[in-house]
């Protein structure tokens, strides 16, 4: 396909533009999108979960004639008579009605710490909730080993994930530019987006694993060290739910970032493969 | 060409925004499809079981829960489930501390036996302070004292067709039925399975399941089954209660709780 062809299908003045290259190998685009969708599935599922008993602690255990919350979500009765939801978070109190704590449609209103709008099912039921969290669970880990495999195989995890020593040094530079919201578009990654993908795949998704794994009194038995690594099983539960926070905003600035720096060529590289750079970065 | 790149991008953006709509609508789109009986629910389900064979592979058949020091009970043990049982014959067993309740054990076994409180707190006992883990989330630890089922395995002498050890309890829970559980005979046998009826160096209270409760420490709380009453051995649990093996399977619980 000729490049005058594609350049005839974009919309605003002519632009000389940079090629077409290859950025995604078919592994990164099949593994991107089943963790979009596994990663969806389990926060929802694990929302759904968490509700059963939405108090977090630190420690072995949770503390019912001693406190050691460190976070819990519930619903009181005010003193002006109505219902209202109320989160703590290390001893500090917010009033959270209408999110969480106490939410629902107006005269339907539920005390439930999540709403029901963000959690699988949207009616509390724990079982269904484990059954979603788990059978994702399982795709996660999985295409998290595929992916391992064939970026090492491939040279994706040493080329576009690790960052190097030069990356570090145009760390400065490329803050400046995501600041002023200038994007270059080069075929491989700029030193922030190794750094965050690096962290979210080679990190916080095996964190989120390992601390799931060590709320399994199955697990803690085959693998003792996982309670002590994470100091208790508790604690261990209070960092799958802060990793969750991490991702959650993690999601949020990747699909700003995708759509600030050109949604259609982002898109386009994580299905087809295909990527557009900038002139100046023909390599 | 160019249609064909217009065509794209068209999708694309349908795509993006179905994926948003879909957000915004809420989660409870998905609300059918995870029904109990609903072939996407069932085939989710079927994770379950690639979890359970993960751990029997991983988990050595002896490998122990971790066992606590005595300063590490810091608090009563919560209960949970039925903490009261008003089921007429419970009110029976429990008139004068149990003294005229028996365990029966019973079912595929060689030889049938029953036992007293009292004979049960006079066979060789195990202590353990061990961590419950509630499906719900939460932690306790406490002491158990109890007899190893193992041991009373040993008596009435599994015939080699049992597979299951299901507890048969006193109580019913919520208006759903009999509480019943079952376990396999590695979790029978393994040495931390107990049929406790001591807790925190006193008797087993009633509301933590007295006169007897069994301790299955590398699983959850829900498949510790309280007040029991009766231990059957069986080869297959379907054609108990609704089936599944257990009160909590029944109602869409998992039947292996190592997770």
């Amino acid at each position: 396909m000729g490049v005058a062809a594609e350049q005839a299908g974009e919309i605003g003045p002519p632009v000389k533009k940079g090629p077409l290259v290859k950025r995604q190998s078919a592994w990164t685009r099949a593994t991107h999108w089943a963790w979009a969708i596994s990663l969806f599935f389990l926060l929802v599922s694990g929302l759904q979960i968490f509700n059963a008993h939405p108090r977090l602690y630190i420690g072995q255990q949770s503390g019912f004639e001693f406190d050691n919350s460190v976070l819990s979500i519930g619903a009181v009765r005010k003193p002006d008579g109505s219902v209202g939801g109320v989160t703590t978070l290390m001893g500090q109190q917010f009033d959270t009605t209408g999110v969480l704590g106490y939410s629902g449609p107006p005269g339907r209103e539920q005390v439930r710490a999540f709403p029901s709008w963000i959690t699988m099912p949207s009616y509390q039921d724990l079982a269904t909730g484990r059954v979603v969290h788990f059978f994702f669970g399982w795709i996660l880990v999985t295409t998290m080993l595929i992916w391992f495999v064939a970026s090492l195989l491939n040279g994706h995890l040493r080329r576009d994930i690790v960052p190097t020593g030069a990356d570090m040094r145009k760390l400065p530079g490329d803050i400046a530019d995501h600041a002023r919201f200038q994007f270059r578009h080069g075929r491989h990654y700029n030193a922030l987006q190794k750094l965050s993908y690096g962290m979210v795949l080679l990190i916080l998704c095996p964190l989120m694993v390992l601390t799931g794994l060590t709320m399994s009194p199955g697990m803690d038995a085959a693998w003792p060290w996982l309670v002590d690594v994470f100091g208790g099983r508790q604690t261990a539960r209070t960092i799958h739910f802060g990793v969750m926070v991490l991702l959650v905003l993690f999601f949020i600035v990747h699909v700003a970032m995708v759509v600030l720096s050109g949604p259609f060529n982002n898109l386009r590289s994580m299905i087809t493969g295909k990527y557009r750079i900038d002139p100046e970065d023909r390599a | 060409m160019t249609r064909f790149s217009m065509r794209r991008r068209k999708f694309l953006t349908a795509t993006a925004a179905g994926v948003a709509g879909t957000t915004l609508a809420g989660c409870d789109v998905f609300d059918p499809l995870l029904r109990p009986g609903h072939p996407v629910r069932d085939a989710m389900a079927g994770a379950n079981a690639l979890t359970e064979a993960a751990q029997r592979l991983l988990l050595d058949d002896n490998a122990l829960a971790r066992e606590f020091s005595a300063s590490e009970i810091r608090q009563g043990m919560r209960p949970n489930g039925s903490t009261d049982p008003t089921d007429i014959d419970y009110l029976i067993a429990k008139q004068n501390d149990f003294a005229f309740y028996r365990l029966e054990v019973g079912g595929l076994v060689e030889s049938p036996a029953s036992y007293s409180l009292e004979e049960l707190r006079n066979m060789p006992a195990r202590t353990q302070i061990t961590r419950h883990d509630c499906v719900e989330g939460w932690s306790c630890i406490a002491k158990w004292t109890g007899v190893p089922l193992a041991a009373i395995l040993d008596e009435v002498k599994p015939r080699d067709s049992a597979r299951y050890c299901v507890f048969h309890c006193f109580d019913t829970y919520g208006g759903a039925g009999l509480y019943y559980e079952s376990i396999d005979m590695i979790d029978a046998r393994h040495p931390q399975t107990i049929l406790a009826y001591g807790m925190n160096d006193a008797a087993l209270p009633v509301r933590n399941g007295a006169p007897l409760r069994v301790r299955i420490e590398r699983q959850l709380g829900y498949k510790m089954a309280k007040y029991i009453r009766r231990i059957e051995l069986v080869d297959d649990f379907s054609r108990l209660y609704r089936g599944k093996g257990s009160f909590w399977a029944d109602l869409g619980y998992d039947w292996y709780a190592g997770i």
